[in-house]
């Protein structure tokens, strides 16, 4: 069996969009918002979304983590930007199997830059930190029942 | 490597720790996780087999043969380790499951029974979580005030300030001896001298003392003591909590149950003597066997051994650290004032993602807040990676995680 290979999970684009997040700040006149954190690592992420008839018009973020859950979120707010809430829920679920391997998913150019995060799948501590943004959006979009309470503290943001 | 160490003989330590053969991604293991858990030699991990395969049955209960001479190994175990830290007599030595629930029965115990509104506790913004959290509870159900000593940009408990802290309305302080996110080493006698002039106790959370130095509570002049037998060469799941018989009696019992009692009635009970008073339900008979084993094992080591090994170590690893590029150490410059323990963050590579890199090379360090949310604060990290060192690490050890960090730069400096 080989091993993961680290130039796998760390490709350009994560750090790129680590370094030069999209959409991040807050909004005026947001109409739903959420606060996620792992408590384990300390990553913390607020995404504030302004809805209009049910399509994403507006989406950003602030946060604190690693090159993972910030590149993930930072690439999440571009791909769902002018979505439906479905389709974003349903982009998260696509996501979510992408984390669990599945390639079909891996190579979906509607998954946009979300794409290079395929080799956190082979790295299992770090699939969190990559669903983290994720768990935000569903949150927010009040169809977080899949959310696990017990990862994520519903404590406000500390700094 | 034994050419670089002073006394061959003894060295390599690690070759009593069969865990550090393992392969991690496919490398030798570098572990330098030991402030969260240390490994077990292979003594601890023999006497935790000839317990079970020879002698288990329950403590202080059976007539029969085994439950003799289990009550026996528990007993002497208890004595072990009431000698390894000094204490007067071995009944006053408390099993308990680590430093956490050791925390917890003094809060419990002690804490609930004896402070009042407006008391107040003085802990500091270094203590490790289970030296918060507890006194915060019974600070909520007492009105007791919770009050803390800071720390300086060393990472070392400003004690310049502490006289004033101190007042009549002190009734405990609770400090670590060492830290464990920044390796401080604190002066508990000079801590010891203050809290008692002014009547307050002392508590010591000592869990990342007792497995590298000699530590002996009777002349640290403290009042509470505790350790966790995992972080010093022995099994999880059993600790010690010590204090003066004295002060001991004086407590109501923390849980009850089986073995804590004399007898029992339809509405009240009457307690067992010390320690056994604060042991409720069948305790972890093999834990006990298994940290007197990892005693031996330190005490045949000697401390001063081990010390000298670790300072060598360590100098090494801070040397090492420094001179690359972008990170950052926390904590005391002065090696007297630090023990194993190298906090660092290094440029914009996240700790968790040097976590990562590291271990895709087979070393294991720890990222993250380390229980020390207050510490990171102070520094204004949410968090930093963590290197921790023991006695059967190496200078080897230390170049195996130097060079991994040249990959995380070259990971990172990338775009
Ligand atoms: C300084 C300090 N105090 C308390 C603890 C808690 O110890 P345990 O988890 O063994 O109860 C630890 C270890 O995690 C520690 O490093």
């Amino acid at each position: 069996m080989t091993e993961p290979s680290l130039t796998s999970l760390y490709q350009q684009l994560i750090l790129e969009h680590y370094r030069n997040p999209r959409n991040q700040s807050e909004i005026e006149g947001y109409t739903a918002e959420a606060h996620v954190s792992n408590p384990v690592c300390g990553d913390e992420i607020c995404i504030q979304i302004r809805l209009a008839e049910d399509v994403i018009k507006e989406i950003r973020f602030v946060g604190k983590g690693c090159s993972i859950s910030q590149a993930s979120v930072s690439m999440m707010t571009s791909v769902v930007k002018g979505k439906s809430c479905d389709q974003a829920i349903q982009l998260a679920g696509r996501f979510a199997d992408m984390m669990k391997g599945n390639q079909e998913v891996a190579a979906d150019i509607s998954m946009g830059d979300l794409r290079a995060l395929r080799g956190v799948s082979k790295f299992p501590v770090r699939i969190k930190c990559a669903l983290l943004g994720f768990d935000a959006l569903r949150k927010a979009l009040q169809k977080d029942q899949d959310v696990d309470r017990n990862v994520y503290s519903k404590r406000e943001m500390i700094q | 490597m034994s050419s670089k160490i002073s006394k061959p003989a003894q060295y390599p330590f690690s070759d009593s720790f069969p865990i550090l053969n393992e392969k991690v991604s496919g490398k030798s293991l570098v572990y330098l996780d030991n402030a969260a858990t240390s490994q077990k030699p292979q003594c601890v991990i023999d006497a935790l087999t000839e317990y079970y395969e020879h002698i288990n049955a329950n403590v202080h209960r059976g007539i029969h043969e085994l439950s003799r001479k289990s009550t026996i190994a528990y007993e002497e175990a208890r004595a072990r380790l009431a000698r390894f830290i000094g204490a007067a007599e071995a009944e006053e030595l408390i099993w308990t499951r680590g430093t956490t629930e050791a925390i917890n029965l003094v809060a419990g115990s002690w804490g609930l029974d004896s402070l009042k509104e407006g008391d107040e506790i003085l802990i500091s913004t270094m203590e490790h979580h289970s030296n918060i959290v507890p006194w915060q509870l019974v600070a909520q159900r007492t009105g007791a005030i919770l009050r803390y000593i800071e720390i300086d940009d060393q990472g070392r408990l400003v004690l310049e300030d502490f006289p004033d802290l101190l007042n009549a309305r002190t009734r405990i302080v609770s400090v670590s001896h060492i830290s464990n996110s920044l390796g401080t080493v604190n002066p508990i006698r000079q801590i010891a001298e203050q809290t008692k002039s002014a009547g307050a106790l002392l508590f010591v959370d000592g869990a990342q003392a007792v497995p590298h130095r000699r530590v002996d509570v009777q002349e640290l002049g403290c009042d509470f003591y505790a350790f966790s037998g995992h972080k010093m060469c022995g099994p999880t799941g059993i600790g010690g909590l010590w204090a003066r018989r004295e002060l001991l009696e004086s407590m109501p019992p923390y849980h009850g149950g089986g073995e804590m009692i004399r007898t029992v009635g339809r509405d009240e009970s009457t307690w067992a003597d010390i320690p056994h008073k604060f042991e409720a339900g069948t305790p972890n008979i093999a834990g006990a066997i298994g940290v007197a084993a990892a005693a031996d094992f330190l005490e045949d080591l000697t401390f001063e051994a081990i010390a000298e090994h670790e300072r060598s170590v360590i100098s090494y690893a801070i040397e090492r650290l420094s001179s690359i590029k972008d990170v950052q150490i926390f904590g005391p410059k002065d090696l007297v004032e630090r023990s194993g323990v190298v906090s660092f963050v290094m440029g914009d590579a996240h700790p968790h993602d040097i976590a990562t890199i590291l271990d895709g090379e087979g070393v294991a360090i720890r990222a993250g807040h380390h229980c020390a949310q207050l510490v990171m604060h102070h520094f204004g990290v949410s968090a930093t990676a963590r290197a921790s060192f023991y006695l059967y690490n190496s200078k080897e050890d230390v170049d195996r995680l130097a060079e991994s960090l040249g990959l995380v730069q070259a990971i990172f400096s990338t775009s």
